[in-house]
């Protein structure tokens, strides 16, 4: 093998500083690669799966149902139905006769034990080819119990992930606007795009209560049905998470003319930004003075605790390669803030102005790259002798074999990793991992 | 989090709750990766390669390399064969496999695509390299389940490699089942002390517990060899171990090259094992070493000292059929009571073999195919058991009903072990009762009254 790099994918990888800036993007991925990515119903099951409340049937065979059963830890203060595996577990006979019947069956049956908020339907694959109508099924399961049931259409050919994300907020969008807004204060936000990973968006609100700002509704960590209905009364939606929510929020800025900040709860730069704009966006000195009040002590108590990590992670190298592009703007700065030296970031869905944003931010020589495969990862960890690499599940293994600390920035993050504390622990996981003596019985490091 | 549970069961046709099952594709994938230097190729949609790769990493804690013809919209209206040329000739290209294993979907089973025309065009268009093979199996997702797609994947290297070269040679064949590295190795081990010569195919072992090397092999060393898979073709004799995974490549020899197939349980527990080692016994006329019978000496001494933890207590088991059934018998030869016995893999056999088993011991155990968990809670919630085996999937229900849990199976996301030390043959059946003794062990420590804990068990 002498070059780990398709010649077709040769434009989507970019090396700063030694050629001007240009890097395709939003591509489909190569026939035959190893790609990181996944599909439709992939990303349209990420983003509606927290609301824990909800009912949520994958309408399909069992694998759908069964790879995507509490995989992800989102939590839930509450309710905790999203935990639980429902599937219509598709059959040869159903392929052939179709799936309707089953489809309503099993909805009448769910709805009745579990007396859910809502019901999400999920299209797969095999359903987008049979031709089920789920729309009508919906309609008529929805008439009869009375609660919103919400036909998904992730068939997982239709695209990649951020499709699904699309197909996910259109679900929502129908949610929203049903709800009472009464009592909703003028100071209030939607929080979208954060999934209440290890209890991540409890920190954001309590950050929000501080300044005097209330949540409407979390979308859709920790969310709940009535909440959502509602969520049209909010001021003001925030959406995090690369594009996972902006649908949702475009619709609703049309449809409800409620504005929306980009945001990042990670990092202290971002986190900072995120509370401050919400401050600005309201015009009220109460609001400005607790957020000033709030930053400074979250960061009175942090930046010593961080100094004591910096000396150990000051100069060292780290690689990044995530979901969404946002994430990665973080972690960059993140690093920075570290003392540390981004060699390579890349991401799984990144459009054109996310990787500008991504070479104007990083040093010389760093790799940039989208969609990109376990050989052209490794290779790129070798060559940049990556002191640390963050990324998801398959890439965790990747780097444990090359003798490489790894930092999950992804579903199986099992600490918060947003917010001020969040900050902490995240250093804490770099640094835990960085320092451990093991890497010194790796080859690599004892050749 | 399994509160909602009720403890009344009625009879479910449209619904699936917490299956105990997955789908065929993860399980062909999986046996491809036993092939040496071999990619698996997922014929579907990215969803696909990315959840199996996932949930197979979760699992091995290992990288798990697979491509996919990425489906679009287009290739569902028109068909995936675009996807697939392309897909090979930049396989071949890059990652340059000596054997490229392709799967299907539930979406290209759908449309229909025909993939040994596509392949075989894509042959004489000369998208594959001479020397390199491109195999495959159908592995539509809405039959049989994860175990289904392990046999065909099996069945398709005997029969699309398997060839008759000159006159039986002195070796057998063995299919090991969907069981991990640790229990492949463990199997080629006891097939090497007893002096026999086999092709133990798939291997998983040092392909999915590869050493730290400071490299990521993309594909490491292990794996069975193209020749080794030609020459099953001139074997004595097929050994199936575990119907459900195994006795489909078996058979597929037995009818193209009348190689006898004996379909043996998985030898999971000391009488599948003995059987096992019987059976090869009647095939070579040699006797185990005396190292062999030490281990199963070992093993039956482990049982004797610790009857008394073992003798009814209630079990539930579940899982994979050819898993469970042994694992059955593994418990009622402990002296337990497998009261509730459960598949999520639709099949009689499986009902038949388990209640055969417990047909003397526990005759009213329940027993069933094609279930899930949601329905083994509620068996569970009427009427509890002492001790209960499956797979990760357990834990909500182990612990919503606090019984000790051993991990068996797959898949195991939340604990290592499996991958490196078998549960197969007498070494495997010790570090069963082990596990079992230790969770039961446990029990009766934390829940033992200060005046009555025993320091010596």
């Amino acid at each position: 093998m002498e070059s780990v790099i398709f010649k077709e994918r040769a434009d989507q990888i970019h090396r700063k500083g030694e050629q001007p800036f240009a890097l395709t993007c939003d591509r489909e991925s190569l026939a035959g690669a190893v790609s990181q990515r996944a599909c439709v119903f992939c990303g349209s099951r990420v983003v509606l799966y927290p609301i824990a409340d909800a009912l949520h049937l994958v309408h399909g065979p069992i694998g759908c149902a069964a790879y995507t059963w509490d995989i992800r830890g989102a939590l839930s203060s509450g309710p905790e139905l999203h935990r639980l595996s429902f599937s219509t577990d598709l059959r040869e006979r159903d392929v052939i006769f179709g799936g309707e019947e089953k489809l309503k069956k099993a909805l009448y049956e769910l709805i009745e034990r579990y007396r859910p908020k809502a019901a999400f339907v999920y299209s797969t694959c095999i359903v987008g080819i049979i031709g089920d109508d789920l729309e009508a099924v919906s309609k008529g399961v929805a008439a009869e119990t009375g609660i919103p049931v919400l036909p998904v259409q992730s068939e997982g050919f239709k695209g990649n992930k951020r499709a699904g994300y699309e197909a996910a907020c259109k679900a929502l969008s129908r949610l929203v606007g049903t709800g009472d807004t009464t009592g909703i204060s003028p100071f209030s936000v939607n929080i979208l795009g954060d999934f209440n990973l290890a209890g991540e968006i409890w920190i954001i609100r309590r950050y929000f209560e501080r300044m005097g700002v209330q949540v409407v509704a979390n979308i859709t960590g920790d969310g709940r049905v009535d909440d959502i209905r509602r969520a049209h009364g909010a001021a003001l939606n925030l959406v995090q998470c690369s594009g996972s929510t902006m649908e949702l929020a475009r619709i609703m800025k049309e449809k409800y003319g409620i504005p929306f900040h980009r945001v990042s709860y990670f990092g202290l730069e971002d986190m900072s930004e995120a509370l401050y704009s919400v401050a600005r966006f309201f015009k009220d000195d109460g609001i400005m003075r607790k957020t000033r009040e709030l930053v400074r002590d979250e960061l009175s108590v942090l930046m010593p605790e961080l100094e004591k990590y910096r000396k150990d992670l000051e100069g060292r190298r780290a690689a990044i390669y995530v979901g969404g592009v946002f994430k990665a703007f973080s972690l960059v700065k993140a690093f920075r803030l570290l003392g540390m030296k981004v060699v390579m970031v890349g991401t799984q869905s990144g459009t054109r102005s996310d990787y500008e944003e991504l070479e104007r931010i990083t040093d010389d020589g760093t790799i940039i790259v989208d969609d990109s495969n376990p050989l052209e990862l490794s290779s790129f960890l070798m060559e940049k002798d990556v002191d640390i690499f963050v990324g998801g599940v398959k890439e965790r293994p990747i780097a444990y074999k090359l003798g490489v600390a790894f930092c999950d920035h992804n579903h199986e993050r099992k600490v918060a990793l947003e917010g001020f504390e969040g900050m902490l622990n995240f250093v804490r996981e770099v640094h835990s991992s960085v320092m451990s003596p093991v890497w010194r019985f790796a080859p690599r490091r004892n050749p | 989090m399994l509160d909602m549970t009720p403890v009344e069961t009625i009879e479910r046709q449209a619904l699936r709750i917490n299956p105990a099952k997955t789908c065929q594709p993860i399980g062909a994938l999986y046996a491809a990766l036993g092939i040496h230097r071999c990619l698996p190729h997922s014929h579907g949609s990215q969803g696909c390669c990315s959840y199996h790769r996932s949930h197979l990493t979760r699992h091995f804690k290992e990288p798990i390399m697979a491509s996919t013809s990425s489906f679009t919209e287009g290739a569902a209206v028109f068909g995936g064969a675009a996807n697939l040329r392309q897909a090979l000739k930049n396989i071949f290209h890059i990652y340059n496999p000596d054997v490229v294993a392709v799967h299907t979907t539930c979406l290209s089973e759908t449309i229909g695509d025909d993939i040994p025309s596509i392949v075989k065009a894509a042959r004489d268009e000369g998208i594959i390299p001479e020397g390199k093979h491109v195999i495959h199996a159908n592995t539509p997702s809405y039959v049989g389940s994860h175990v289904t797609g392990f046999a065909n994947m099996a069945r398709a290297m005997a029969e699309l490699f398997a060839q008759r070269n000159g006159g039986a040679k002195d070796q057998i064949n063995v299919v090991p089942g969907f069981v991990e590295p640790s229990d492949m190795r463990e199997i080629k081990r006891i097939l090497f002390e007893m002096g026999v010569k086999a092709v133990v195919f798939p291997d998983t072992s040092d392909v999915l517990d590869a050493p730290q090397t400071g490299r990521h092999a993309f594909y490491p060393k292990g794996g069975v060899t193209v020749d080794s898979l030609i020459s099953t073709g001139d074997s004595r004799m097929t050994f199936s171990l575990g119907p459900y995974a195994s006795e489909e490549a078996g058979k597929i020899l037995r009818t193209r090259f009348e190689i006898p197939n004996k379909v043996l349980d998985l030898p999971v527990g000391i009488g599948a094992t003995d059987r096992f080692i019987e059976a090869v016994m009647g095939v070579t006329g040699t006797e185990p070493p005396e190292a062999m019978m030490d281990d199963r000496g070992r093993l039956v001494d482990m049982m004797t000292d610790n009857q008394q933890y073992f003798y009814g207590k209630r079990a539930a088991v579940f899982g994979d059929p050819d898993h469970v059934v042994s694992m059955t018998e593994f418990l009622r030869d402990l002296g337990m009571q497998p009261v509730y016995v459960v598949t999520g893999t639709p099949g009689r056999r499986f009902e038949t073999a388990v209640k055969g088993i417990l047909a003397q011991a526990v005759p009213d155990a329940k027993v069933k195919a094609f279930s899930d968990l949601f329905e083994l809670h509620q068996w569970i919630k009427k009427e509890p058991v002492d001790l209960l085996v499956g797979n990760t999937y357990g834990k909500f229900i182990a612990r919503a009903e606090d019984i000790p849990f051993v991990r068996f199976g797959f898949p195991i996301l939340d604990r290592v072990g499996h991958g490196y030390f078998p549960c197969v043959g007498y070494r495997g059946g010790m570090r069963l009762v082990e596990k079992i003794l230790g969770v039961l062990q446990d029990r009766e420590d934390r829940d033992s009254p200060d005046h009555s804990i025993e320091l010596v068990m």
